[in-house]
């Protein structure tokens, strides 16, 4: 198995939780697999190769029970009613909380719910807009932002974690920045420390990209937002599904992440905060579930996780979601990385034997998540799917909501395979043999 | 023939290699007044298809009279073989048409790409676009077969508005 050190990600409290378990084997997977209804048929007359899973993934039969459990026994609206039926609601949907808090090593009223991570990036984008019009009061004004002060992202962002941004800069004067990448996809660290600086007063990027699957290095990089003191915002969509994440440990003052990428349902994703930052943060939508008292022209909020969940909530997603969580757990997400890794490590060192497929991102032996995004070379990446998807493999085609990632590898489009726990070794080698025979369908000499 | 050959039959492959058309645009504002000159009227629209990122801006050359004849079609784009073939074989097929014939050829073109393959493609009709037949068994792939034409629906208006 290929080894994976990646210093930033991992924790050690983490990594080690299952140390009676052994690495996941394609025996184990093959197992795993009977607890995914969908994996189990038949596209355009082959068996279906999932490889898609960066952009959702697939539902464990648990995830689904907890979902319907719910709604047979439970349903009621949470934090209002003295009902029995509210009361077990309330606890299902706060026990829930505290099992997705634990699993990023939060404290529980660290975690707010959202619909996805977008929201989750738009809450603190809105909050932080409503703190620079005065909003929220003299704690929230560490918050605010105006003319000369800088936001800083990266150029491999996901749109959700750009386009926020430019947004709060347009509506306060401020100026967004970014820090550029590499011709392999990797973060230029030296231009870093040049585009961070006295100015700079949020600092947002991703943990992992969702494109070229590169790891950025979070420790050196909020070292660089403290020496200025700007706060630091994770996009841990790609890496709280993949790998062991404790938010404590890398000392982000934000984090957010997608249920539906992590097993759950779609409809849910959290806001991580440090509880000091939540509590001074004025709320983005309000109405009702989040006040303490009303009058006709004024109201007052409450503490935070609630301050930020206005009107009823996602319950029976977040219920969901926590079984996800505790199917994660019981695996072992020290186990699950490090088969993705090594899947991740196959593709690249596949891809490397096909002529006429340019890797996007960093190559054989470099730390990398499970994916890995190619062009082929003359081949338009949607017809690639096309081609892939008539053999029952789905991945995914286009800018990966990446444009201007892509643009700077100098593609338009890419094609992704993007793995999980429940992928085996022979499904990559499928998506590699058949990626093959896509050049000479196409009619592309090479 | 399977589904796969279908979508991709061999005109359409050869077409988006070819690109019938395909040239660097002059800017607009001098194409419209060079028209504009010889009694022309010019007009072009882009369009996107934001699934994919097929990007097709087709610039239309219409003469001075009512149901007046396509004179000249150009085209710049980037995307896959399918939009880029669709518009090789537009400029073929609508170039020298009458306005009123090329929206007859349009509308027959569209309703079968709709069909789910219950339309087979009318090939004294559509030429060299009937190969476009198996695309209409993928809907998820209709849109990139008709981004040239309508680019092509939206610039006629345009021209005829002039």
């Amino acid at each position: 198995m290929t080894s994976r050190a990646p210093s930033s990600a991992l924790s050690p409290a983490r990594g080690a939780q299952h140390p009676e378990l052994a690495p996941l084997t394609n025996v184990d997977v093959e197992r795993i697999r009977n607890d995914f209804p969908v994996l189990h048929q038949t596209v355009n007359g082959h068996p279906l190769t999932y490889l898609d899973s960066g952009a959702t993934s697939q539902n464990p039969i648990s995830v689904m029970e907890a979902e319907q459990e719910y709604y047979e026994q439970r349903n009621a609206a949470v934090h209002r009613g003295a009902h029995t039926l509210a009361v077990e609601a309330t606890e299902a949907f706060e026990a829930a909380r505290e099992t997705v808090a634990a699993f990023v090593g939060a404290q529980t009223d660290e975690i707010v719910w959202t619909s996805n991570a977008t929201e989750a990036i738009n809450l603190l984008a809105y909050s932080f807009s409503n703190a620079s019009l005065g909003l929220g009061g003299p704690a929230a004004r560490r918050f605010g932002l105006g003319a000369g002060d800088e936001i800083v992202v990266t150029e491999m962002e996901h749109h959700a974690n750009l386009i926020p941004w430019q947004q709060l800069a347009l509506r306060t004067g401020a100026t967004l920045r970014f820090i550029p990448v590499f011709d392999d996809g990797t973060l230029d660290l030296l231009s870093a420390a040049d585009v961070v600086g006295p100015h700079t007063r949020l600092l947002a990027f991703t943990h992992g990209s969702n494109v070229t699957g590169t790891l950025n290095p979070v420790a050196e990089l909020v070292a660089l937002a403290r020496k200025y003191g700007a706060l630091v915002v994770l996009d841990a969509c790609q890496t709280v599904p993949h790998l062991p994440v404790d938010l404590k440990t890398l000392d982000v003052d934000f984090a957010v992440f997608s249920g539906h990428k992590m097993l759950g349902p779609t409809g849910i994703g959290a806001l991580y905060g440090k509880a000091e930052l939540l509590a001074g943060m004025p709320p983005f939508q309000t109405g009702g579930s989040m006040i303490t008292t009303v009058d006709m022209t004024t109201a007052e909020f409450l503490a935070p996780p609630q301050r930020f969940e206005a009107g009823t909530q996602r319950i029976s997603q977040a219920i969901a979601l926590a079984a996800a969580v505790e199917y994660l757990r019981e695996t072992g997400m020290d186990r699950v990385a490090a088969w993705e890794a090594q899947l991740g490590q196959r593709l690249v060192a596949g891809l490397a034997e096909i002529p006429g497929v340019r890797l996007l991102g960093p190559g054989l032996g470099v730390e990398r998540l499970g994916l890995a995004a190619v062009d082929v070379v003359g081949v338009h990446a949607h017809d690639v799917g096309q081609f892939l998807d008539d053999a029952g493999i789905a991945v995914r085609v286009g800018h990966h909501c990446a444009q201007p990632l892509h643009r700077r590898l100098g593609v338009t489009a890419s094609t992704r395979a993007s793995t999980y726990l429940y992928n085996t070794t022979d499904e990559v080698d499928l998506f590699l043999a058949t990626l093959a025979e896509v050049a000479p369908f196409f009619g592309v000499s090479r | 023939m399977s589904d796969l050959q279908q979508l991709y039959q061999t005109i359409i492959l050869e077409h988006s290699k070819a690109r019938h058309g395909a040239i660097q645009l002059t800017p607009l504002a001098d194409a419209v007044a060079l028209g504009s000159a010889r009694g022309l009227r010019v007009a072009e629209s882009h369009q996107i298809n934001t699934t994919c990122g097929d990007e097709v801006t087709l610039r239309v050359t219409l003469g001075g009279d009512i149901d007046a004849a396509v004179t000249e079609l150009v085209w710049t784009g980037d995307g896959c073989s399918i939009s880029q073939a669709s518009a090789s074989i537009l400029t073929d097929t609508l170039r020298g048409l009458s306005t009123t014939e090329a929206r007859a050829l349009l509308d027959n073109f569209r309703e079968m790409l709709r069909s789910r393959g219950k339309i087979e493609p009318d090939e004294e009709i559509l030429g060299d676009a009937a190969a476009f037949g198996g695309v209409s068994r993928y809907p998820a792939r209709v849109k990139c077969a008709m981004l040239p034409w309508v680019a092509f629906e939206a610039a006629v208006i345009e021209a005829e508005s002039h």
